[in-house]
């Protein structure tokens, strides 16, 4: 399936899967797409998420508690991918529950279980030489992060690397909610256009409708992640329908159809 | 990446200027103390029967362990840099108060991250830094010991990269780290090798250190690594048992893993968890190892073996009543791989151990588990 957005701005969801358990995580996801989200990002829960701020710290130790793993992110990924033909799925993990599965079967699991791609978040793209010829190998698309204190020549270099989407970063710092996107997103979005064709998703502390529409001014998708998993967190026993509540309120002030955004030449966005 | 780039490019660029190199010799002379001794213990000798043992005084420099060594290194490319808030994680305390101390010696806001378990277990430091000036941040998450903290820190350091140094405390992280406080540290087996020769007039048979992250031993061998007949003993935390969560032996039940943007040998569970650890010294209690000893160690130049809790607490007695020296428990760990090791080596040959950091702030500790009062 390709990483395809339908409307201007694109969503991406991301959600840290296991908390509070893995068919709970399922019925969220298919509510974050009934709710209009183009991409999931499935999360996996890691001992030492460093690049995650307290909201998703907490969501990876109670979803570890579970025993969730790497394995049973992708079984619950051919389980949404049975009930979600059109949208995009991509596995949003640290680097070393990967290495441990091994690079190669990862990948072969994930393009069985009918996932489109993967976003490594502690594997810069100057240590990504295996991982890009297995991603590759297997047809899924390797997305990345591109950070507002990247020169230039990085940029290109994450652009040139990546598939599916760019996700620039619109602050220094960890995943959570922030107060405002901070100018430091508009000016990296703008930086990045020049070195890619690929839409441009911008994420991090994107969390209430006002911020979604601004981001939708210059970014073709935005990715919401933190205020998820905190909405997960708050709405205990009726999370699935909480999610899908936020979702229609987040978009509620932007959302028509566009012509942007397929990752494959010559495909076309279905309604 | 950006700032990880522009360390390194200060690093080099500091490496070959001349004033640098001078100022921070100067510091490490006038201000931090060296050189070190290198003691020779006459009396543990005596009793353990075997091989000539020196020990290097590491215990003896500002500050109380090696951990200065590399804190005026980097203070000094802060100010190069022209950073202003410096940032640092701490197990034991002894680099949190190495860091702090530097700070205020170059007057640079100083934040310390320390895991609540280790707070608790260190206080002596966590008091040292405060007074010192520097805040300490306690860490409530994961196992609230040295991991944790090492999370946090990177936490604030990409929050705040522009006006931030992270000043790390071992032979971690991510490149240039691990070089560049290796070679801060290098001057401890520079000066080792220039005092052996001149007091036995030939190198030892065995240098033995305690193993971290591996800041101490990493510094002690590196002179050494083309002298093929000196043996690079590696000392790891053997905790209190054999199943992962009772010790922190990388090597004895680690596998290789990338954790905290290093790739080396990680103890972690089947699905590249990584494991919770433990070991009675805070500053041995962590889940990987530098990736300089991991490549020693592959290469088969260095070998490296565990001493559990028990034996380091024994070994500490014995230095205490042998030579009046009380080591931290991280050194202690060199203690008591020595103690088996003397009597194996002849007794013409010699045997240097590191004792990397004084005991004082292990009192609490001590007093605890030894039936001495």
């Amino acid at each position: 399936m390709p990483l395809t957005f339908y409307k201007k701005p694109g969503l991406v969801v991301y959600v840290t899967c296991g908390d509070p358990n893995l068919a709970t995580t399922r019925e969220i996801v298919l509510a974050a797409i009934a709710a209009g989200a183009d991409v999931i990002e499935l999360g996996v829960p890691f001992s030492d998420p460093v690049a995650d701020g307290p909201v998703i710290q907490r969501a990876s130790e109670r979803a570890l508690k579970q025993g969730t793993s790497l394995g049973q992110v992708l079984t619950l990924a051919a389980e949404v991918r049975q009930h979600a033909q059109s949208t995009g799925l991509i596995v949003f993990s640290y680097l070393n529950p990967i290495l441990r599965m091994g690079m190669e079967k990862f990948c072969k699991v994930a393009r069985a279980a009918g996932v489109d791609g993967a976003l490594v978040i502690d594997l810069p793209v100057e240590e990504a030489g295996e991982y890009l010829r297995a991603m590759r190998a297997y047809d899924l698309a390797p997305v990345f992060l591109a950070a507002p204190t990247s020169p230039d020549e990085r940029l290109k270099r994450i652009a040139d690397a990546s598939g599916g989407f760019v996700y620039a970063v619109s602050r220094t710092g960890v995943t959570g909610a922030g107060q405002q996107l901070a100018e430091d997103a508009r000016k990296l979005v703008r930086r990045l256009r020049r070195f890619t064709k690929l839409p441009l998703a911008l994420g991090f502390g994107i969390s209430t409708a006002e911020q979604f529409a601004e981001a939708s001014e210059f970014a073709d998708a935005v990715v919401v992640g933190s205020a998820i998993v905190e909405t997960v967190e708050r709405n205990r026993g009726r999370e699935a329908a909480a999610v899908g509540q936020f979702v229609r309120e987040l978009t509620a002030l932007s959302g028509q159809p566009s012509a942007i955004g397929t990752m494959r030449e010559g495909s076309i966005p279905g309604f | 990446m950006a700032a990880l780039e522009e360390l390194e490019r200060e690093y080099e660029k500091a490496k070959r200027d001349r004033k640098f190199q001078a100022r921070l010799e100067e510091l490490l002379r006038t201000y931090a103390g060296r050189p070190t001794p290198l003691f020779y213990a006459r009396r543990l000798t005596q009793k353990l029967g075997g091989a000539r043992i020196y020990l290097k005084r590491e215990d003896l420099l500002h500050t109380g362990a090696h951990k200065i060594n590399n804190c005026l290194g980097q203070g000094l490319l802060v100010e190069r840099m022209g950073k202003h808030r410096v940032i640092a994680e701490t197990g034991a305390g002894q680099h949190g108060v190495a860091t702090a101390t530097v700070c205020a010696l170059l007057g640079f806001e100083c934040v310390v991250y320390m895991g609540t378990e280790d707070m608790r277990r260190q206080e002596l430091n966590v008091f040292r830094m405060r007074l010192l000036g520097a805040e300490v941040r306690g860490v409530e998450s994961g196992s609230r010991t040295l991991k944790d903290a090492i999370n946090e820190a990177m936490r604030d350091w990409v929050t705040n990269v522009r006006t931030t140094h992270y000043l790390l405390g071992s032979v971690l992280g991510a490149h240039p780290y691990p070089t560049m406080v290796r070679d801060f540290h290098r001057v401890i087996g520079q000066e080792a090798r220039a005092q052996i020769l001149e007091a036995e007039g030939k190198l030892p048979a065995a240098i033995i250190a305690c193993v971290g992250g591996g800041s101490n031993s990493i510094g002690i061998f590196y002179d050494f690594l083309s002298d093929q007949k000196v043996r690079l003993i590696g000392v790891e935390a053997g905790g209190r048992g054999e199943a992962l969560g009772e010790h922190a032996a990388r090597f004895r039940g680690g596998s290789p893993g990338v954790l905290q943007g290093t790739f080396s040998y990680v103890l972690q569970d089947s699905g590249g968890q990584i494991a919770l650890t433990h070991s009675i010294s805070a500053g041995l209690d962590y889940p990987s190892i530098g990736p300089e000893h991991a490549a020693l160690r592959d290469a088969g130049r260095a070998e490296y073996v565990s001493a559990s809790d028990a034996e380091a607490l024994e070994a500490t007695t014995l230095l205490a009543r042998t030579e009046g020296i009380i080591p931290a428990l991280e050194s202690a760990h060199a203690v008591a791989e020595l103690v088996k090791r003397a009597p194996q080596i002849k007794k013409s040959e010699i045997v240097i151990a590191n004792i990397s950091g004084r005991g004082d702030k292990d009192i609490g500790i001590m007093r605890e588990s030894l039936k001495i009062d």
